[in-house]
Order: C-alpha cells, then sequence, then structure tokens
C-alpha cells in the first residue's frame, strides 16, 4: 500500500462543504472516473460490455444509467464515461481495460475531475444562474454537457430525484466552486 | 439643501400610491417627499416641479414628456459615487427612500444653464452643422475644437469609479414568452398557463397591468385594477407560470434566444447583501407573443418643447395611476378622441381644463369644458415651464390660452421594435396611419393587442387569449374575458402643423422639423441617410417618440408615402442595458476561471512567484529568504539544477491520450517525422506542421503499448493540438480506429532534471523497476508505481539538456509527491525551478519553444528539415517543399552571442551587418528568445539567421531600434550547452 496522501481538487484533506439556506454543496472526492470509447468495429461488442457491467443499456445522448456502484453517463458517440466509488474502484480504468479487452479505448480519469453534489431546496433557481440547461425539465437520468462560467462540465440528474452532480475540470476547481456558491448566495 | 415643500401641491386623489408611508427624495439637492408606487418623475410632478432637464444641443429646458421608457427628456445622473447611473428615465425609476437625483447637462443649475446660448446661435447649429465645420485652421482641431467639443457633447457623465454593483447572468426556458403584462399579455398569460404550459410573463414595469393601470375603463363592470389582481393571483399560483416583473425583454436574437434584464434592486437603496443590481437573463422560448402595447405619438408644433407640454395619455396616467397632475389648469391639443379622455379624466380630479383643441371640425363636444373644433396649437410661451399656448382657430384667428400643462395627441403607434430585430420590416396600415409588424418577424414570434394595431381593451384582451391557442396549437378556444369597452379606432394623419419651423420632433438629440426639410434639402433624402444626418432616432430612447414624425415629414417632402419611405431598423436594445450587466460576474480576478497545478498550494507554501500562461498559474521562481531580485532566484535555480537536482511542475503542458489499432499510423499523419516504428516503451521527439508545412507546435509522443501512445503538447497550444487532432480524426481521417482524450490534468508530471536526477528518482521509484542508463536509456518510458505501489508514468525527456526525467502521479497525489520528492531530495540539495529558469535552460540547451514556433517558420527554419520524413504522406508534408519555402537564404536558427559579455540581447532585435544602412531591405534575420546564461556568464539568444548555418562565427549587429539598442554579436550554435548531449545520456 503506497504512503502518499491525497489532496482534494480544492487542495484540502477534507472535502468542503458550503450549505446557503436549505442548499448543500458537497465537494466529493470519492469519484473514479474511467472513459470507454468503443474501437472501430467492436462498437456492438463494447455496448455488450457495457450492458453487462450496467445491466441495462448503455446511456442514450443526454442520459446517465444510475446503476450501483457503476454510473454511467454519455460523452460523445460511442463514447460514455464510467463513474465508482474511489474507495473499492480506484482501479477503475484496469478493471475495465480487463474487461473490455479490445472492444473498447479505456483511460483514467479520475483526477481530470472535479465532482461537486448539490443537495436541498433550491436546486432550479442556483443552475439558471450558472447554465444554459433546462433545469426544470432535467429528471432523475438526464445527464448533459454545459458550460459553466467559462468551464466545460458534465451536470447529472441523481437519484434521489433532486440531487445534483456536477463535474467539472479539477485544476479549475476553485473558480468552479466559487461560482456555484456565489449563484447560491445570489438566488438563495 | 433646502428643504422643500412638506405638502405636495400637485398631488390629487386616487392612484397606486401608499399615502400611509411617505418617501423622502432628493433632486438637484433639494429634498421632497412622494409616495411608495411613485417614480421619480410622478413625485416631482406632484411636488410641482416641471423643469427636469435640459436639451443636448441648445440646452433648451425641458420636461417630462411621457410616463414611460420611451421618455426623451427627463434622464437624471441616479444615486451618487461609484453607483451613479447616467441617462436614468425619471419615469420608469421607482421612488424609494433617499433616493437621490440629479439633472444632466446644464452648468451651472437647471434653471440657469450657460450653455443655453446655444439656443441663440441655432442657425449655426442645424443638422449636420459639424461637417461644415471645425475644419479650419487644421492645427486648431487637436488643441482648440476637439477639447470643447468633448466637453460639451456627451449626455450624462460617469462616475469613473469601478461599478461596485454585482451582476448575474441567468438562462431561462419556456414554452411560451409573453412580453407585456397589459390585457393582451395578462388574457395570453391566463390561456397559456391554465393549458399547463411552461410561460413567463415579463414586463419592464414594477406593476403589471400595462395601460389598465393609467385608464379608468371598467372591466365586468368594475375597475380595470379588479381584474389585474385577481388574473396576477390565479397566475402566481400556476407553479408552470413565472412572472417577471421590472425586467425589459430588450432583444429579440437568434435562436428563440431573448435578452431581458431583470432590476432586482434598482428599486432598493441598495442590494440586498451577496444580492445582484440586475440579472441579464437569456430566456430560450419554443414560442414569443409580443404584447408590447403601444406609444403615443406627438403632434409638432413650434416651441413644442416647453416644460409641461406632454403626451395626453402620459396625463392621464399621472393623474389615474401616481395621483399626480402637471398643472392645475391644462389645455389638450389632439386629432382624435383620445385626447379628450385626458380632459375628463382630469376633470373629474377637479382640474380645470382650459380648452380641448381639436384639429377635426366634427370634434365630439362637452358640457364641462370648451372644445375648439378645426384648431391647432401653432406656439407657446414659458421658458421654464409653460404659461401660455397660442392657437389658430378655425377661423383663421389666433387665441391665447393660458394653462401650466398641455397633453398633446397624434395618434399611437404599435410597438413594433422586437419584431425587427432579426433585420424585419413593419408594414404600413393606412386605416391606422401607423406601422403595424409585418414581413419576416423572428421565428416564433407572433404579436397581439396594441403593438398589433389592435388598439381597443377588448380587442387586446381577446386577441391575447387566442394569440396563445394559436401559438401553443391548443385545442381550446377563447375562455370568458372580462365585458370591455371596445370602441372602434381610426386615426387619421397630423404630424405638425403647417408652417413650423423649430418643432421639435427629436427632443432627446434636439431635432426639428427644419432639421429634416435641411436634410432634404440637401440631398439627404432616404430615411437611412436622414436618420443619420439628423441623428433623428439615435439617442438613447432610439427615437420612440419622433421616428414617426420624421419621415412622415421627409415623405410629404419627397413626394412619396411614407410606406415608400419606410424605417430604419430597431436594434438591441430595447432601453439602454447597464455594462455592469454584460459584464455579470466575468470581471476582475472571476474574468476568466484559474487552473491551478497539483503542486500550486506546495508551491504556495514555499513562496513562489505566480506567472499567468494563459489560464493556468506556473510558478515563476522560487525566491529564497534574502534575494531580492529575481535574477538571483533565477540563476542560482539554474546553477543548482545543472549542478545536482531540480524540480519544476510541468504538469500544464498538455497530454493526449491516443488509443485504438491505428494509434501510430494516426501519430504518422499528424506528425512529420515517422512514430509508426517507435517501439513499445520509448518515446521520441515529434514536430507538427500546418497543411501548408508552417510548424504548429512540437512535443513528445510515448508509447506505452502497442495501442497507446501519450502526446504531449506546448502548454499554450494544448487545447489547439487536440482541436487539430480531433479534426484530423473526425474529418480527415475517419476510417481510422483511433480513439483521443484529454487527460493534461488528470495527470500531476514533474520534470527533475540534473547530474544527480536518478539517484533522487531511485528513492522514489518503487525496487522493482530499474531505471539504470541501461535498463531504462534516453527516450524510454514505462508505466511503474512509486512509493509502495501508486501508479505512475515515467518518461526519461530532456528539455534542460540536463540528464532528467518526467514523473506523472494521478493529479490528487501531486502535492504529496512534490513533497516526497523534497524531503528525498535534500540530501541532493534539490531545488524546485519555475519558468524562468526552465526557460533559461532551454535555450542554453536551443530547443525550440512557442517563441520559434511562431507560426511563420518550418521545419527548416527550426534546423529539422530532415525530419520531414519523405517516406510516408503526413499533414504538410507536401507544402513544405515550396519553392518560396526552401530558397538558399532561407531562415535558420541559429544562437547568438554578445561580443562584450555585458551587453544586452534582446528578444525581437534584428540582425544587421556590421556595416551599412539598418533598413529592412538590409533585415538578415531577427532574435526570438533572450536569456541571462548563469551558465555561460553572459545573456545569450536564439533567434533565425538568413543561411545561418553556413555563417557560424560571423559577426553581427543586434539592432533595435525603437529601444535604441544596438549590440555587436557572434553567431554561434544553438547548443550552447553541453552541443555533444552526453548529460542526456548519462
Amino acid at each position: 500500500m503506497h504512503n502518499l496522501s491525497p489532496i482534494t481538487a480544492l487542495g484540502g484533506t477534507a472535502p468542503r462543504i458550503d450549505t446557503v439556506a436549505k442548499l448543500t454543496l458537497s465537494e466529493n472526492p470519492d469519484i473514479a472516473l474511467a472513459s470507454v470509447t468503443a474501437r472501430a468495429d467492436h462498437t456492438t461488442a463494447c455496448r455488450a460490455h457495457l450492458n453487462a457491467l450496467l445491466g441495462s443499456d448503455a446511456p442514450a445522448p443526454g442520459k446517465a444509467c444510475l446503476h450501483d456502484p457503476e454510473l454511467a453517463f454519455w460523452t460523445g458517440p460511442d463514447q460514455w464515461m464510467i463513474a465508482a466509488p474511489f474507495e473499492t474502484h480506484e482501479d477503475l480504468a484496469a478493471r475495465l481495460k480487463a474487461q473490455f479487452g479490445v472492444a473498447a479505448s479505456i483511460t483514467e480519469q479520475t483526477d481530470a475531475w472535479a465532482c461537486f453534489d448539490l443537495r436541498g431546496d433550491g436546486i432550479d433557481p442556483v443552475m439558471e444562474l450558472l447554465c444554459a440547461i433546462n433545469i426544470r425539465a432535467m429528471q432523475t437520468g438526464d445527464a448533459a454537457r454545459t458550460v459553466i462560467h467559462h468551464l466545460g462540465c458534465f451536470v447529472i440528474r441523481m437519484a434521489p430525484a433532486g440531487d445534483l452532480r456536477i463535474l467539472g475540470p479539477r485544476a479549475s476547481a476553485g473558480s468552479l466552486h466559487h461560482a456555484i456558491l456565489t449563484a447560491m448566495t445570489s438566488a438563495l | 439643501m433646502t428643504t422643500g415643500k412638506m405638502n405636495q401641491i400637485n398631488r390629487l386623489e386616487g392612484g397606486q400610491i401608499d399615502r400611509s408611508t411617505r418617501l423622502k427624495f432628493t433632486f438637484d439637492n433639494r429634498q421632497y417627499y412622494g409616495h411608495p408606487g411613485d417614480t421619480l418623475a410622478s413625485a416631482l410632478l406632484a411636488n410641482g416641479v416641471r423643469l427636469m432637464g435640459r436639451s443636448f444641443k441648445y440646452h433648451r429646458p425641458r420636461g417630462v414628456l411621457t410616463a414611460g421608457s420611451e421618455e426623451p427628456n427627463a434622464i437624471v445622473e441616479l444615486r451618487g459615487g461609484a453607483r451613479q447611473e447616467p441617462n436614468t428615465r425619471a419615469t420608469t425609476a421607482e421612488l424609494y427612500d433617499g433616493l437621490y437625483a440629479k439633472s444632466q447637462n446644464r452648468w451651472p443649475s437647471l434653471a440657469f444653464d450657460a450653455m443655453a446660448i446655444n439656443d441663440r446661435l441655432s442657425n449655426f447649429l442645424t443638422a449636420g452643422f459639424y461637417y461644415k465645420t471645425f475644419m479650419w485652421p487644421a492645427a486648431f482641431w487637436e488643441k482648440v475644437y476637439e477639447p470643447i467639443i468633448r466637453k460639451a457633447a456627451g449626455l450624462g457623465s460617469l462616475s469613473m469609479k469601478e461599478d461596485p454593483d454585482d451582476y448575474d447572468k441567468g438562462f431561462k426556458h419556456c414554452d411560451l414568452l409573453i412580453i407585456g403584462a397589459g390585457p393582451a399579455g395578462l388574457s395570453a398569460a391566463l390561456t397559456a398557463g391554465r393549458s399547463g404550459a411552461e410561460v413567463i410573463l415579463a414586463d419592464e414595469d414594477f406593476a403589471f397591468g400595462g395601460r389598465l393601470n393609467a385608464e379608468t375603463y371598467l372591466l365586468d363592470e368594475a375597475p380595470a385594477l379588479d381584474w389585474v389582481t385577481q388574473t396576477i393571483a390565479e397566475l402566481s399560483s400556476l407553479p408552470n407560470v413565472r412572472l417577471m416583473r421590472r425586467t425589459t425583454v430588450m432583444g429579440a436574437f437568434d435562436h428563440g434566444i431573448y435578452g431581458a434584464v431583470e432590476r432586482v434592486s434598482d428599486h432598493l437603496h441598495n442590494p440586498d447583501p451577496g444580492k445582484p443590481r440586475q440579472i441579464l437573463w437569456r430566456i430560450y422560448a419554443k414560442h414569443t407573443l409580443l404584447c408590447a402595447g403601444a406609444t403615443e405619438r406627438p403632434i409638432a408644433f413650434d416651441n413644442n418643447d416647453r416644460p409641461g407640454i406632454m403626451m395626453a395619455g402620459a396625463i392621464r396616467t399621472f393623474a389615474n395611476r401616481f395621483g399626480a397632475t402637471p398643472s392645475q389648469r391644462i389645455a389638450v391639443f389632439t386629432n382624435s378622441d383620445d385626447g379628450h379622455r385626458t380632459a375628463a379624466d382630469l376633470h373629474a380630479k377637479g382640474i380645470k381644463i382650459a380648452a380641448v383643441v381639436d384639429t377635426r371640425s366634427d370634434a365630439p363636444l362637452s358640457t364641462d369644458y370648451e372644445v375648439l373644433r378645426g384648431a391647432q396649437a401653432i406656439d407657446s410661451k414659458g421658458r421654464l415651464g409653460l404659461t401660455y399656448v397660442d392657437l389658430r382657430q378655425a377661423d383663421g384667428s389666433i387665441r391665447t390660452l393660458e394653462c401650466g400643462a398641455l397633453g398633446v395627441s397624434g395618434g399611437w403607434n404599435p410597438n413594433v421594435h422586437l419584431t425587427c430585430h432579426q433585420r424585419g420590416r413593419p408594414v404600413w396600415n393606412a386605416e391606422l396611419a401607423a406601422f403595424v409588424p409585418g414581413g419576416a418577424l423572428p421565428p416564433g414570434m407572433s404579436v397581439a393587442g396594441a403593438a398589433r394595431g389592435i388598439f381597443s381593451t377588448h380587442g387586446a384582451l381577446t386577441s391575447g387569449a387566442q394569440g396563445a391557442i394559436d401559438a401553443l396549437d391548443l385545442k381550446s378556444t377563447v375562455a370568458h374575458l372580462p365585458q370591455a369597452e371596445d370602441t372602434p379606432v381610426t386615426q387619421k394623419a397630423f404630424w405638425y402643423v403647417q408652417g413650423c419651423s423649430r418643432a421639435w420632433l427629436d427632443q432627446q438629440n434636439d431635432v426639428t422639423v427644419k432639421d429634416v426639410k435641411l436634410a432634404h434639402q440637401e440631398g439627404f433624402r432616404s430615411v437611412e441617410h436622414l436618420k443619420r444626418y439628423t441623428t433623428l432616432g439615435m439617442a438613447t430612447d432610439q427615437g420612440k417618440t419622433s421616428n414617426m414624425g420624421g419621415l412622415a415629414i421627409m415623405a410629404e417632402l419627397a413626394g412619396k408615402g411614407i410606406p415608400e419611405v419606410g424605417t430604419t431598423i430597431f436594434r438591441p436594445p430595447y432601453t439602454p442595458v447597464a455594462i455592469g450587466a454584460m459584464a455579470g460576474r466575468i470581471r476582475g480576478k472571476d474574468f476568466h476561471p484559474t487552473r491551478l497545478t497539483p503542486s500550486h498550494f506546495w508551491a504556495k507554501e514555499r513562496g513562489a512567484v505566480f506567472v499567468e500562461v494563459g489560464n493556468w498559474l506556473r510558478a515563476q521562481w522560487f525566491p529564497l529568504p534574502g534575494e531580492t531580485h529575481w535574477r538571483q532566484s533565477v540563476d542560482r535555480e539554474v546553477l543548482a539544477t545543472r549542478a545536482s537536482v531540480g524540480v519544476c511542475d510541468c504538469t500544464t503542458l498538455g497530454k493526449i491520450d491516443v488509443q485504438g489499432a491505428d494509434a501510430a499510423d494516426f501519430l504518422n499523419k499528424i506528425y512529420c517525422n515517422g512514430f509508426a516504428k517507435l517501439a513499445v516503451n520509448k518515446t521520441r521527439y515529434g514536430l507538427m506542421l500546418r497543411e501548408d508545412g508552417i510548424a504548429i507546435d512540437d512535443g513528445t509522443a510515448g508509447r506505452m503499448a502497442e495501442d497507446h501512445f501519450v502526446v504531449t503538447t506546448t502548454t499554450a497550444n494544448a487545447g489547439k493540438v487536440y482541436q487539430h487532432m480531433e479534426f484530423v480524426r473526425q474529418c480527415l481521417c475517419p476510417d481510422m480506429d483511433v480513439q483521443l482524450i484529454s487527460t493534461t490534468e488528470a495527470w500531476a508530471q514533474y520534470a527533475v532534471a540534473g547530474p544527480n536526477s536518478r539517484k533522487l528518482l531511485q528513492k522514489i521509484v518503487d525496487a522493482e523497476f530499474d531505471i539504470s542508463n541501461e535498463a531504462f536509456p534516453f527516450m524510454a518510458c514505462a508505466n511503474i508505481t512509486v512509493c509502495g505501489g501508486l501508479r505512475a508514468r515515467l518518461f526519461r525527456i530532456s528539455f534542460s539538456g540536463e540528464l532528467a526525467f518526467e514523473i506523472a502521479v494521478p493529479s490528487r497525489y501531486g502535492d504529496a509527491l512534490m513533497r516526497r520528492l523534497m524531503s528525498e531530495g535534500e540530501e541532493f540539495n534539490v531545488t524546485p525551478y519555475g519558468t524562468e529558469a526552465l526557460g533559461v535552460m532551454r535555450i542554453e540547451k536551443g530547443h525550440a519553444a512557442g517563441n520559434e514556433l511562431n507560426g511563420t517558420t518550418t521545419a527548416l527554419n527550426l534546423g529539422m528539415g530532415r525530419m520531414v520524413s519523405k517516406a510516408k504522406d503526413s499533414i504538410g508534408s507536401v507544402l513544405s517543399e515550396r519553392t518560396g519555402l526552401n530558397t538558399a537564404d532561407a531562415l535558420m536558427q541559429v544562437g547568438l552571442k554578445p561580443l562584450d559579455t555585458s551587453d544586452k540581447v534582446t528578444a525581437g532585435g534584428h540582425l544587421m551587418a556590421v556595416d551599412g544602412p539598418v533598413d529592412a531591405a538590409h533585415d538578415q534575420g531577427y532574435v526570438t528568445s533572450a536569456a541571462y546564461s548563469p551558465t555561460l556568464g553572459s545573456m545569450i539568444g536564439l533567434g533565425f539567421l538568413k543561411d545561418g548555418s553556413n555563417r557560424m562565427g560571423e559577426t553581427l549587429r543586434l539592432v533595435s531600434p525603437l529601444t535604441k539598442l544596438t549590440v555587436e554579436v557572434e553567431v554561434v550554435s544553438a547548443h550552447f550547452v553541453d552541443p555533444e548531449g552526453i548529460r542526456v545520456r548519462a
């Protein structure tokens, strides 16, 4: 077991939690991520592997599959992102590569992203100040790519319904966090 | 500061103001009182104040003309200090306790304005006068004319302080956006809301109801306000309906997106902490119903601009909604029944009606006041406030009416503006003598109510409901709507009285009937020329009360019909928008996101000085206590690294993951040199060319497995190269089996460089990985583990020219790894180094960077001509062979050393022969990079020299005429340090 201690995207030893009115914004470092892109002539096989992994079809554009422990969302033509708990799946990319073989190109994406979870009342008015997603129409299992404060982000409506997961570029975590918190203070 | 009158002498009974609360406000340093529900304009009128401003050009005394956002005259500076806002319309500024405002465009005071001298010089200041003046003598322009014009011109002043308020930007989506909450908009909202559609109802006013707030009509035999209140209550209860008051939909943009400014806090003294002053919304609407109503139009006559001369409908609004009157004695000048409504409403409130002057010979008479049929107002008196109006009666005789206010009504113009924002032009309706929406409307937009030319209340209610049904394709028919007046409306054209000259059309830009005639006379006859030559319609009110009059007069002069003359194009924003709202939160340190490297927090603790590289913050150098100048730190870092070992965070360089069966072939396509045969666990330097043979970027590609490469790029080009590679993948080589994804931020990557770099890494890399020179030679790469099993990658590449490696771990462990390198490296005097030392070392080594790959240089120029493989096709290969890029005297990269070691070498300097002229014709080349080399003890540079590789040892002049520098330099090899490359291979 290696002896290097991780820090969170915001640079702390513990995740940052902020509450404004009845809404909580939590930094979430406990996500492992890997991208899965089907290789040419292997799209069917890739989808079959995803089906086996998730227990259902690979999610369509704009959608996520909220499976446990692996969550998947669509990111491009024949491309998905898989998320899983970091504690048990730190080697997610290696595991998936072993499973998918030549059917897909798998890349570790865990520390390319910072994750922020929103839980509580007032998510919609806050998100209206942040990005162009039609948040009032966003249902559990919807996943959208959007721009928040000049940052390309993914937004997923989780279960229980209402919870929102925001994935943004890790190096800009501070800017993203500041933007979300400012919107919370403004809207609530 | 003098205290104004305690009682508001021109207050009337009734209105929607809250008399139980008194608000104190200040205008031009005098204190007054008003009530919640007042605007600044209504409160001033109630206090007997008619004089509210001075006109732009002639500094004529002006009063409020209208009661709405179309106001041209009563524009004030609202608030003081850094929050001061110029050109605020007093008619829309909600009154609050402590409101502070000043009039504009006058010195020293509103009552006595020295610049009014302009009014006496009006013959010299007519339309377009500045095209004929200020030209002679030429020398006077800069020193005399321009300063004077700058002082005199402009409307309102800026505080010159940073805007301290916060503004948000936001996004809303709906099935139906209803613009305007008058009778048409409200009935549309009810219909659409009850159907379950997602509806947004927006109104620029702080009260919903539109003209229902201003008129005395009954709806279902009850005050109209009752129905408004009821309707708003029902709409508020519907979760699918969003009501946005104080929100101006100011533009119809592409793709069904509307811009709207919500004034969240402007009606408060200060915004609440953390709350924005305003929000700029982008509203994505599937359908839009424009219910923006209509704006009353004036009739022009000489001196029709005195304080107290107002739109008749506005006088009604002030009386009925705000309980205020401009005077106790009022006259009306009208060409339709509409003006009579003002007389009736004001008479009912106890105001003396001097007379109703009606241009029609068959005007309706009244038992309450005199109606003069077939008469016209022709002049007025009362410089600081109306005292008399002169009329010409039907029989030709002149009569003078004493009055403190005159309500003028020339009819109503539908507010078509938003229908024209995408270059649509309205169409002329001869029955209404007005332009109505027509032509190509923005897709998804329809119009209802007065904005469409449907002027009766019943018509507005019905067309609003029907508009919602049609827009949303609802199956229902129009539900019950309240009974309302449905008087047929006819409007006839009556733009100006004959013989008038100094009759105002555009009151904000001071454009008269005489100016329009002048424009016509001078040949500026098209409506576009009329606008620009006279500036009619070009002020902050966009000519809302003047466009129609101007083009009607031009039509008459040109002998054309009005539709033939046409209109100019209305453009967003409908009313002025604060620049702060456009900026939103994107200002100051939040102007762009900041990217922090994995070692950032450690570097900060270490006292690093940071530099912005795009959005990144990179450590530039790490000063030690006692170091006072950056050269001390940088020189030390360079010497220490070359002597022992240094560590530099190079995470910011792009890292692109390339996988797939055809990954190697793909790299062969994008790099000019060969990659197909690169062995697994080997890295190679790669040069990327544009289609035209010019170098884009350089980097390395490491082969981690048969079907897996990691490609690096320079920091600045990471995004650009990724975009380029995706374009090649998707569009040029779609049949290749290759997949790309960025991993720049996923891995913390550090350069560990210097003769002791391997020794240091051997304390970090787990023992089972042999990184000796034999097992891990120069340009090797591998997946390894460190510190007891953490996955990592190791690359043996060198930018510094020393024995060097780059080690990468997942970013969350980067901080810990850096600290471990420092603690394990103590025995080697490990030195963290920043971008400056990095730059010095690569210049000492002669490595090209962004300065050399400047968008004009080729592989040949960079000394890499032979790298362009002719054994395979790659992007840029063919065009790199163009004769023009391969001349005998082509620029070649060289090194430069000053003959006198104390001399400067500067990037940007040009290379000239030792003797002879210094000019472009004799230019031999230029310097791209320069630095002080502590290793060599002098400044050195890299540059491009014509036929440089054949001119080693030659002496040249480095010239920089702008900085007055001339230095003699020797042409040397660019590889100043370890040219044999012995250290990198150690």
